[in-house]
């Protein structure tokens, strides 16, 4: 059919707009004086357009469109996940066998070893550390130690530290191996006077600047009382756990009143014996994590 | 046909495709759009197996689209994920010559140089060689299906498969190394996603240039629509002489030209137009300025002793002054708007070509932890962590030194267990190399403080990267 019959298609219905230069009808549409005109669309559209439907339906069958629909292949998501899972569970499995016959320290020495515990230990860390010590191990202050320092109060070797997660402290309801220290509640208990307990509290809060207290008035009481644990320059004992106060770096605060409160009616953190949530491999990718979060002892 | 009382039938509303059947032609403008073709297609069938040496840890091959790697490799120049500002550039240098071209040249891309036009007129080439001329294969088409017109057509489309397929082929090597892949492809050893791209694109080649054809330019094309946009009165355009050639009609030897244009009305322009127009009727958008019916009618203009160029290159200027009887200027190249596009053009060519001239051999990135911010140590010094990557763009493994400028007391250190001392980082040659440093300094008056950690290589050239050293919370 060409352009001059289909613009009489209409012709009985009113009567056509046609342009002049083209002599072909318009669709009556205008804008600033540019008129529309009405050319049919190419066959070849037509057909690619119902290529493109039926394509549409199909693809309707060939996905899960609606709930209770799998598809043609039975596809989920949920497969698709499962599956790109076990590809790469199947890619761990190749460092996996290496890594669980390795030493902690032959995991350091071998970087391929050390940079998939780093990868492991990561993910795992935000899974299972982060709610106490915070996503990027800052910790908090009220008991939660932050494991970037260097400031660690059962040791800082990669070692200790998987000891430390291995079977946690003061977690006396899972296991006895567990690391256990206690300070005397020195206040609540009628240990020591108030005012005692103040002078301390002064003592304590000097430890750090690095003079010499030999002659302040709490030496005495710090050295009959404290040093037993925190050490005679009270820079802390790591077999009890004993915190350094000779430093920069307070577990609950490094203010007088913190420091009086922590010697009057002391607290004592917990942290779970991990071994009964986490498995081998698991512990010694967590324990090289946290070792290289830059506090890490040789 | 549907009377005008009938209500039209629903496939009458779309407009059947009208055939083409373009007649072979020579003259200049044929013999420049065989140059253009050859070496197009030269071009594009051979470039994947020049060879390149970048050294042994890098691909010899000249053109490459490294998807795996990351990496595009184009002779001496090499492109990082990190430089794909350079593809916008030489998107924007693409574009830009279109525009430049156009307003000079006219649709000169469309005519000699388009895929489509190239692939078509090769296409049509091949439909010529088996199915003969015009006439010869519209007889064919038209006629009753014989033995002749089965293998010819069989032929002829067979013909155009295997181009189709060689042309899938030799993209997909642009994205491989070639003459691996071509023999694993002889061996059957393909990969599935390969061998799906060879499949798509032989079928698009083959509908395309098939059976699309002028289709395209005319329908599908956005090139083609915007390109008269940068037309004005001097861009190059096909024009027919109309005060020369009308009124047109039939010229016999030695009758008297009385009262007849120089236009024998022979048809040849309109029988050997790749997209079936009629020039005579004017510019038309279909019009792919390929010169064509300019050469079929400088034949019939020799044949019948008239001067040639009743169909030429021409602008609207100058037929508009012929009409209104002027004295016709000369084509204008030189004009306001083509010496803005040169202005544009050099400038933008002039940055690329910096970039690329001054581009690094290598490059360094700094990420400050955020998490934790900094850390404050038992001396009460702090602490900030650092992740730095060394880009090695060159072919040679190399080794680079760290060093901080800019504050005051402060030890920086190589978070590894194993790994090198700061003058001695290792970076594999095109590879980029991930450190963890920290950064120590007894807390400084400011926070955030301002300073720069330096990266030099075995040349002592030096790259140097400004970042800050944190040491008290934003809002304490």
């Amino acid at each position: 059919m060409s352009k001059k019959d289909h613009s009489q298609l209409h012709q009985h219905e009113h009567a056509p707009d046609i342009d002049k230069v083209s002599g072909v009808e318009t669709t009556g549409h205008e804008w600033d004086g540019l008129k529309e005109l009405n050319n049919p669309l190419p066959r070849w559209w037509l057909w690619v357009f119902l290529a493109c439907c039926i394509w549409a339906a199909w693809f309707v069958f060939q996905r899960p469109m609606w709930p209770t629909h799998r598809g043609v292949e039975n596809y989920t998501q949920f497969k698709e996940l499962a599956e790109s899972q076990a590809q790469i569970r199947a890619r761990q499995n190749a460092y996996l066998e290496r890594f669980s016959d390795a030493s902690l320290d032959e995991i350091m020495a071998d970087a391929e070893l050390y940079n998939f515990a780093l990868a492991g230990g990561n993910a795992v860390f935000k899974e299972n550390c982060a709610t106490c010590h915070g996503t990027g191990a800052e910790g908090n202050i009220g008991g939660y130690p932050n494991l970037n320092d260097d400031d660690w109060l059962w040791g800082g070797k990669v070692t200790d530290i998987y000891q430390t997660i291995h079977s946690g402290i003061r977690d006396t309801a899972h296991t006895m191996e567990t690391r256990i220290s206690a300070m005397p509640a020195f206040g609540v208990d009628n240990i020591l006077p108030r005012e005692d307990i103040q002078t301390l509290t002064d003592f304590v809060s000097k430890l750090h600047e690095g003079e010499d207290l030999t002659a302040h008035a709490g030496y005495k009481i710090f050295q009959e009382n404290c040093a037993t644990c925190h050490g005679a320059d009270g820079k802390g004992g790591r077999e009890v756990g004993a915190p350094n106060l000779a430093d920069e770096i307070w577990l609950f605060g490094g203010s007088r009143e913190q420091i009086f409160r922590s010697i009057y009616n002391p607290r004592m953190g917990m942290m779970p014996a991990w071994r009964y949530r986490l498995d081998e491999n698991t512990l010694k990718q967590l324990a090289v994590y946290v070792h290289q979060l830059g506090g890490g002892e040789k | 046909m549907n009377k005008p009382s009938e209500s039209p039938s629903f496939l009458s509303l779309f407009a059947k495709q009208e055939r083409v059947y373009p007649k072979r032609v020579s003259g200049k403008f044929r013999n420049l759009k065989w140059i253009a073709m050859v070496v197009c297609l030269a071009i594009y069938y051979l470039a994947p197996f020049i060879r390149w040496d970048r050294g042994p840890y890098a691909p010899d091959q000249a053109i490459l689209i490294d998807l795996p790697a990351r990496r595009a490799y184009w002779f001496w120049i090499e492109i990082w994920p990190q430089e794909v500002y350079i593809l916008t550039g030489l998107l924007i240098l693409a574009a830009i010559v279109l525009f430049f071209v156009t307003s000079m040249f006219g649709r000169v891309w469309c005519g000699y140089f388009c895929f489509q036009t190239i692939w078509t007129d090769l296409f049509v080439w091949v439909e010529r060689i088996v199915q003969g001329d015009r006439n010869k294969r519209k007889r064919l088409r038209e006629g009753k299906w014989t033995f002749e017109k089965t293998w010819k057509v069989a032929l002829t489309h067979t013909l155009w498969l295997i181009i189709a397929w060689w042309t899938a082929g030799s993209f997909v090597l642009y994205f491989n190394d070639a003459p691996t892949l071509v023999k694993s492809f002889f061996t059957g050893d393909v990969s599935t996603v390969v061998l799906g791209f060879i499949g798509g694109l032989t079928f698009m080649t083959y509908m395309m240039a098939g059976f699309a054809r002028e289709q395209v330019c005319t329908f599908m094309c956005p090139y083609a629509r915007f390109q008269s946009a940068m037309f004005d009165k001097d861009t190059l355009i096909i024009g027919y002489d109309e005060t020369r050639g009308e009124p047109r009609g039939k010229h016999k030897k030695g009758e008297s030209w009385d009262g007849l244009g120089d236009c024998v009305d022979c048809s040849l322009c309109v029988q050997v137009c790749p997209t079936g127009i009629d020039i005579r009727k004017g510019l038309q958008m279909e019009c792919i300025a390929c010169g064509l019916c300019a050469d079929a009618c400088d034949t019939t203009m020799e044949k019948v002793g008239l001067p040639l160029g009743l169909i030429k290159y021409d602008t609207e200027r100058r037929i508009e002054e012929r009409a209104a009887g002027k004295k016709e200027s000369p084509i204008k190249l030189l004009r306001p708007r083509t010496i803005l596009y040169t202005l544009v053009l050099s400038l933008v060519g002039g940055a690329m070509l910096y970039t690329l001239v001054m581009r690094p051999p290598f490059e360094m990135n700094v990420l400050h932890d955020r998490n934790p911010l900094f850390v404050k140590l038992s001396n009460g010094d702090i602490r900030n962590g650092y992740r730095i990557k060394v880009l090695n763009k060159t072919h040679q493994h190399q080794t680079f030194a760290l060093s901080l400028r800019g504050l005051e007391g402060a030890a920086i250190r190589l978070n590894s267990p194993t790994q090198q001392d700061l003058k001695h980082l290792y970076v594999r040659a095109g590879h980029v190399g991930q450190f963890k440093v920290f950064v120590q300094a007894a807390a400084p008056a400011e926070s955030p403080k301002e300073f720069s950690f330096t990266l030099t290589n075995e040349h002592g050239t030096e790259a140097e990267v400004t970042t800050v050293f944190v040491s008290q919370r934003p809002n304490d």
